[in-house]
C-alpha cells in the first residue's frame, strides 16, 4: 500500500515544472559511489487486508493481561482503562498534531496540557510542573541532573529501595554529565535511614527517594527530606500518582522535586511504552526544570489563552547550556493521564486507590495466612507487597502461568540476597475470586 | 543605535562605567534591541571572584538567551536586584539599569575595552 | 462579555463523577486500618468533579481548536508531518500488543520480540548499519544515547583526550544539547555559501580531542553535503566517528544508505520518516542503529533468535546501560513496523522520491515571491527568506506564517536553522497531492503581495482564528503555570 497519491501522468508534470528530466535527476548531488543499486531486502510491501492478519498473527503469539489476570507490578500497572479515553485519543486533531508552537490553532492540546500540570501539582502538592518527559526513570535521571546543576555539586545518594531500572538509567545519565552516584543500601525493605545519614555531605547534590519504593514499602520521606535539607542538599522523589490520592502527597513531606511514572494514569501496559515520566517541582526551581511548560496568558483582544512559554530554559534556545536535550516528550501519554484524571474526578481516584489497597491487603493477609509465606518487611504498603517464598519464585510463577494466573516479581533477578522473594501487585481490576484462585494455586504449587 | 560617549563597551554588547575602582556593568541599546522582550534576568551570585570572560550572570526573552561575560577581573560586590521583579527595565533603559557592580582586581584590563567609536564601527559591521 | 475559556476546573460540580468501579469484594478496610495515620493526607486532592459526558464534551470541543496532519496541509520543515496511515493506530490498539506487561515471561510474549527483531533488521538495512536498540523514546534521547556510546568507545580504547563534538551552525538545537548532555564540549563549524559545511573550518577544528562530528544529510537547509565523502574522510582520519542525525532521513529512505556514508551511528525519528504520529508532541521514537564495532555499547536487552525462539540476551557487558526502563515506546514502533510492512522496499524509495519532488516543485514556484536561501537543488525541504519583505515593510517570517493560519494551512517552520534571516522551512512530504501543493502556491504568493499592497494585514495575522497573536512576554515574565481557584 502506498501514501504518494501523485499519479506518473502527474509526477512528470511536476519534473517538467520544477527543471528535472527525471526523477533520478532529483538525487545527483548523492555520489554515486554510494547511491543503492539495489531494492533493499524489505519485502513486498501489502494492503490492508494482509497487513491486518499479519499484525493479527503477531499479536496473537501474545499472552494478555485479558486472557490471565495480572499480579505483576514493579513498575508498571494493569489498571483499568474508561472506554472514553481511547476514543477521545483517536480525536485526529489531537493525536496528529505536532508540538503546539503555532498557539492560535493549537489551543486544544496547549490547554489540555495546562490542566495536566495543574492536576499533577494537585497530586504531588508542588507549585509547577512540566509537559511530561519519556517516563518515570528517565525524569528521576533529568531531576538528579538538574539538581546538580542547581547545587553546583556532583553526589547523588540513591538507595537500593528505588526501582532498579530507574537507577541504572539514573547512572548511565549521570556518568557521562561527570556526576557521581553513591548507592545505599536497605532495612527491612525500607532505605537504611543510618546509612543516608552517614553518606550525606555537604557534596550531596540530592538525595533521590522512591515511596512506595520498588518492595512496595512506603519510606520516611520526611525525615529523610530532613537528612537531605540539613546538608543544603535537594530530595527528589518518586511517587505512585494513584497512591497519591491517599497518600500524603511529595510537597507536605518536604520534597523539592516529585517524578514518577505517569502509566498508572489511563495509560495501557503496552509491553513497556510509550509511558509518561511526571515532573513537578517547588517555585524557585522553575526557570531550571526541563521540558516543555505551558503558560496562560491573554490574546490581543484580552482573550484567555495558552502558550508554550519559559522556552529560554529549552534546547532549541539555550542549546548546549540547555538543562536538558529533551524535544518530543509524551503529550498524548500526558493527554490520557489528564481525561482520565477528569473521569475519575476527586471522589474517583480515591475509589480506585482504596480498592488497589484493600485488595492488596487482602491477598496479602491471604497469602500470610496459608502458611506457604511469610512477610519479608513490615513497612506499611499501598498495591504492592514483598512476601517470602520457602521455595523458588520461578518455578511457582512458572506453575501460576500453567495454571493462567501472571505472577509476581521474582526479586531475585535484581538482588541478589532476595531469593524467595515475591513482590505482588493487586490493582482495583483484580476480583476476589482471582485473589483467591492466585492463593489457592500458589498453596498448590508449594506443596 | 544609542551608544552613549562617556562609557567603554566589549564585543559582548555590555557597556561599562567606571567609578574609581569599581565598575558598572550592563548589556547596550543594540544587545536589549536584538533580544527582544527581557523576560528574566539571572543575576550574578554576590561576593564572587571572577575573572575576565567569565560568565556571571543571564539575560533572557521571549526567543532568546544571552550569556553576560565579565569584561574584568575582581569580585563581584552588587547586583541589581530591581531587575529580579522588573526584567523589562533593561529593555526601557538599558544604560541607566545596571546588572552588576564589579570591584577591579587589575584596572589595566580597562585598556582593552572598546571606545564607543571603537564600538559604533563594531555594531556597524554586525549589520 | 465573560471571557469564554473554560478550564476543565471550571466545569466541575462536587459530587460527581465520570467513572465507576464495581462493588469492593473484599473487607472493606478503612485506610487507616491498613496504613498508619502519619502516611495518610489529610484532604483528597482538589480534581475536578465531572460527569462522563462533561469530560467527553470538554475534550470533543478542545480538539476542535486544534490542527492537525489529518485536518490539512502541515509543511514543518524537519519535522516529517507525513499522513498517519490507520492501519498504524488498528495494528498498536491490538490487545495482543496494548494489554501486554513488559515483565511477562518471553515465551508468552514471542510476538512483541519478534517485531522487534524484524524492525531491528528492516532499520539495520534501510540505514546500512549493523544493529538497532529501541530503547530512545525520542530523536533526541537517541542522539544522546550514540553519543554516550561514541564517549564509551573512545574511553574503551583508552582515548580520554576526545572531548570535543564538531556541529554545523546549521544544527538542531538537541545537537548541541545532547552533546553537553553526554559530557562533550561543542565546537561550532560554519556552513559555505553553497550551504555545505565549510570545509576549512571543518579542517582548522578538527583534532586530537575530536571525539565525532554530528550531521543531518540532507541539512536543515535541504541540501545533501557536496563534500559528504570527504567530511566523512577527515573525521575518521583523525580518529573521531561520525553521527548521523536522521531528522532529515525521509530524503534518502531507499536511494542510499547512512551506514554506506561513513556514519558509525545513526537515529532514525520514527514519528517523522516512518509515519507514526506525533501526538501533539510525543511520543516518538529515536531508535540509534551502529557498526559493528560499536554493538557491544548499545543499551539492552537486545532480541535474539535462536532454535526458533526469540529471546532477549541480556549477557552485555560492554552496554553504556539503560538509557530508558524497558525495551522502548513499544506502541510507536508497531506502527512503524506497520507501515515498512504495508509500503515494502519499493514504497520507501517511492517516498523519498516524492518527498524531494514535491519539495522542488514549491521550491521553482516560490524562490521569485520570497528569498530562496541557496539557489540551488533541494532535497526534501527548502529555506525560503522573508528578509526583502521585512526591509520594504517589516513584514516577517512570522506574520506570514499567522497569515498562513487564515488559507487553512498549518505554518512552515520560522526562524530555523538560524544561519538564515527570517527564514521559512518548507518540507511538504510525499503524501501531499499536487493539488494541495498549488493550493499553497497560490496563498504564499497571495500573502508575497499583501506584503507589499497591505501590509497591515498580514502583520496583523491571524483573523480566522477564535484567539489571536499572545502575549507571550507576559507568559514568560508572570508565568502562571497551573490552575488556581481565586484565577478562574
Amino acid at each position: 500500500m502506498k501514501y504518494t497519491p501523485n499519479s506518473p501522468a502527474v509526477v512528470e508534470d511536476m519534473l517538467r515544472s520544477a527543471g528535472f528530466s527525471s526523477l533520478d535527476e532529483l538525487f545527483k548531488d548523492i555520489p554515486e559511489a554510494i547511491k543503492l543499486k539495489r531494492q533493499l531486502n524489505l519485502g513486498r510491501g501489502c494492503g490492508e487486508i494482509e497487513l491486518s492478519r499479519e499484525l493479527k498473527g503477531l499479536a496473537a503469539k501474545n499472552l494478555t493481561t485479558e486472557d490471565y489476570p495480572c499480579f505483576l507490578g514493579a513498575g508498571a500497572y494493569d489498571h483499568y482503562i474508561p472506554a472514553a479515553i481511547d476514543q477521545l485519543l483517536l480525536r485526529s486533531e489531537f493525536y496528529t498534531a505536532y508540538t503546539p508552537y503555532q498557539a492560535e490553532i493549537s489551543q486544544g492540546i496547549l490547554q489540555s496540557i495546562f490542566e495536566y500540570q495543574s492536576m499533577i501539582c494537585l497530586l504531588t502538592g508542588m507549585e509547577v510542573a512540566n509537559a511530561s518527559m519519556y517516563d518515570g526513570a528517565t525524569a528521576l535521571a533529568e531531576a538528579a541532573t538538574m539538581a546538580c546543576g542547581v547545587k553546583k555539586r556532583r553526589k547523588i545518594l540513591v538507595p537500593e529501595t528505588v526501582n532498579p531500572q530507574s537507577r541504572e538509567v539514573v547512572s548511565t545519565y549521570a556518568r557521562f554529565r561527570g556526576n557521581e552516584v553513591i548507592n545505599t543500601g536497605s532495612a527491612d525493605g525500607q532505605a537504611d535511614l543510618s546509612e543516608l545519614e552517614q553518606r550525606v555531605t555537604g557534596e550531596t547534590a540530592v538525595i533521590l527517594i522512591q515511596s512506595p519504593n520498588f518492595f512496595g514499602c512506603m519510606e520516611d520521606v520526611a525525615a529523610i527530606a530532613e537528612l537531605a535539607h540539613q546538608k543544603g542538599a535537594l530530595l527528589v522523589v518518586s511517587c505512585d500518582p494513584v497512591s497519591l490520592a491517599l497518600l500524603k502527597d511529595p510537597g507536605e513531606l518536604g520534597a523539592d522535586v516529585a517524578v514518577g511514572e505517569g502509566q498508572s494514569l489511563g495509560n495501557p501496559l503496552e509491553f513497556g511504552g510509550p509511558y509518561l515520566g511526571f515532573f513537578a517541582a517547588k517555585k524557585e526551581l522553575m526557570r531550571k526544570m526541563p521540558g516543555r511548560i505551558v503558560g496562560r496568558t491573554v490574546d490581543q483582544n484580552g482573550r484567555t489563552g495558552f502558550v508554550l512559554t519559559l522556552q529560554a530554559r529549552e534546547q532549541h534556545i539555550r542549546r548546549e547550556k540547555a538543562t536538558s536535550n529533551i524535544c518530543s516528550n509524551e503529550a498524548l501519554n500526558a493527554l490520557a493521564a489528564t481525561i482520565y484524571l477528569s473521569l475519575l474526578g476527586k471522589q474517583g481516584l480515591r475509589e480506585v486507590a482504596l480498592q488497589c489497597a484493600r485488595k492488596s491487603h487482602y491477598a496479602c493477609d491471604r497469602l500470610l495466612q496459608s502458611g506457604a509465606f511469610e512477610p519479608a518487611f513490615r513497612a506499611p504498603y499501598f498495591q504492592e507487597f514483598t512476601v517470602k517464598y520457602r521455595g523458588s519464585v520461578e518455578k511457582l510463577n512458572a506453575a501460576l502461568l500453567k495454571e493462567k494466573i501472571i505472577g509476581g516479581f521474582d526479586a531475585a533477578q535484581c538482588y541478589d540476597k532476595l531469593h524467595g522473594h515475591w513482590i505482588v501487585a493487586v490493582t482495583e481490576k483484580r476480583t476476589r475470586q482471582e485473589i483467591d484462585t492466585l492463593v489457592a494455586k500458589a498453596v498448590t504449587c508449594s506443596d | 543605535m544609542n551608544i552613549p560617549k562617556d562609557l567603554l563597551y566589549t564585543s559582548e554588547h555590555e557597556w561599562i562605567r567606571v567609578d574609581g575602582d569599581q565598575v558598572y556593568l550592563g548589556i547596550t541599546d543594540y544587545a536589549q534591541h536584538h533580544l527582544g522582550d527581557i523576560v528574566f534576568v539571572e543575576l550574578p551570585e554576590l561576593d564572587t571572584e571572577v575573572v575576565t570572560g567569565d560568565s556571571i550572570a543571564v539575560v533572557e526573552s521571549v526567543k532568546a538567551v544571552s550569556s553576560i561575560y565579565s569584561p574584568v577581573s575582581g569580585t563581584v560586590m552588587e547586583n541589581n536586584e530591581e531587575l529580579e521583579d522588573s526584567p523589562e527595565l533593561l529593555n526601557e533603559d538599558p544604560y541607566t539599569n545596571h546588572i552588576a557592580v564589579i570591584n577591579m582586581s587589575n584596572p589595566d584590563e580597562l585598556e582593552d575595552l572598546m571606545s564607543p567609536a571603537d564600538y559604533e564601527a563594531f555594531c556597524a559591521e554586525q549589520e | 462579555m465573560t471571557d469564554p475559556v473554560k478550564t476543565i476546573f471550571n466545569r466541575s460540580v462536587p459530587g460527581r463523577t465520570g467513572f465507576s468501579l464495581p462493588a469492593c469484594d473484599v473487607p472493606e478496610l478503612e485506610p487507616n486500618e491498613m496504613i498508619p495515620e502519619q502516611f495518610l493526607r489529610s484532604r483528597a486532592p482538589g480534581l475536578p468533579e465531572l460527569s462522563e459526558t462533561d469530560v467527553v464534551r470538554h475534550f470533543t470541543g478542545l480538539s476542535r481548536e486544534n490542527y492537525g496532519e489529518d485536518s490539512g496541509f502541515y509543511p514543518l520543515g524537519s519535522c516529517t508531518m507525513k499522513y498517519n496511515p490507520k492501519m498504524n493506530e488498528d495494528a498498536a490498539a491490538l490487545a495482543g500488543f496494548e494489554k501486554v506487561h513488559p515483565l511477562q515471561p518471553e515465551q508468552t510474549v514471542q510476538g512483541c520480540l519478534q517485531i522487534l527483531f524484524e524492525l531491528d533488521k528492516m532499520l539495520a538495512e534501510i540505514t546500512g548499519v549493523e544493529r538497532m536498540t529501541f530503547q530512545p523514546a525520542a530523536g533526541a534521547h537517541g542522539e544522546l544515547t550514540g553519543l554516550m556510546m561514541i564517549k564509551a568507545y573512545h574511553e574503551s580504547r583508552g582515548d580520554t583526550k576526545r572531548t570535543k563534538i564538531l556541529v554545523p551552525d546549521s544544527a538542531h538545537g538537541t545537537n548541541p544539547a545532547s552533546s553537553a548532555a553526554a559530557g562533550f564540549d561543542v565546537v561550532e563549524i560554519k556552513s559555505d555559501k553553497r550551504g555545505n559545511v565549510d570545509l576549512e573550518d571543518l579542517k582548522d577544528h578538527i583534532g586530537e580531542d575530536t571525539a565525532g562530528m554530528m550531521l543531518t544529510n540532507p541539512n536543515t537547509l535541504g541540501l545533501f553535503d557536496e563534500h559528504i565523502l570527504e567530511i566523512s574522510e577527515a573525521i575518521h582520519a583523525a580518529g573521531g566517528l561520525l553521527y548521523y542525525d536522521g531528522a532529515n532521513a525521509n530524503a534518502i529512505v531507499g536511494v542510499c544508505r547512512p551506514g554506506d556514508i561513513g556514519f558509525d551511528v545513526v537515529h532514525l525519528n520514527l514519528h517523522k520518516t516512518f509515519s507514526t504520529p506525533h501526538g501533539g508532541g510525543g511520543p516518538g521514537s529515536g531508535p540509534v542503529g551502529v557498526t559493528k564495532k560499536l554493538v557491544p555499547f548499545l543499551p539492552g536487552p537486545l532480541v535474539e533468535f535462536e532454535n526458533g525462539v526469540y529471546r532477549f540476551d541480556r549477557n552485555r557487558p560492554g552496554s553504556i546501560g539503560r538509557v530508558k526502563t524497558f525495551f522502548g515506546n513499544f506502541g510507536v514502533i508497531v506502527k512503524a513496523y506497520t507501515y515498512l510492512c504495508s509500503i515494502g522496499a519499493e514504497g520507501l524509495v517511492q517516498v523519498s522520491r516524492a518527498a524531494v519532488l514535491n519539495a522542488n516543485y514549491l521550491r521553482v514556484k516560490l524562490k521569485d515571491y520570497y528569498g530562496i536561501a541557496y539557489d540551488r537543488a533541494c532535497m526534501h525541504e527548502f529555506v525560503l527568506s522573508a528578509s526583502s519583505q521585512k526591509a520594504s515593510n517589516g513584514v516577517t517570517a512570522n506574520d506570514i506564517a499567522k497569515r498562513l493560519i487564515d488559507f487553512s494551512f498549518h505554518p512552515p517552520t520560522v526562524y530555523f536553522p538560524l544561519i538564515v534571516h527570517e527564514a521559512l522551512m518548507i518540507e511538504p512530504t510525499e503524501t501531499e497531492s499536487k493539488e494541495t501543493l498549488d493550493e499553497f502556491i497560490d496563498a504564499m504568493i497571495q500573502i508575497a503581495k499583501e506584503a507589499r499592497t497591505d501590509p497591515e494585514l498580514v502583520k496583523t495575522a491571524p483573523h480566522t482564528t477564535a484567539v489571536s497573536r499572545f502575549d507571550e512576554t507576559r507568559a514568560a515574565r508572570f508565568p502562571i503555570l497551573t490552575w488556581h481557584r481565586d484565577e478562574g
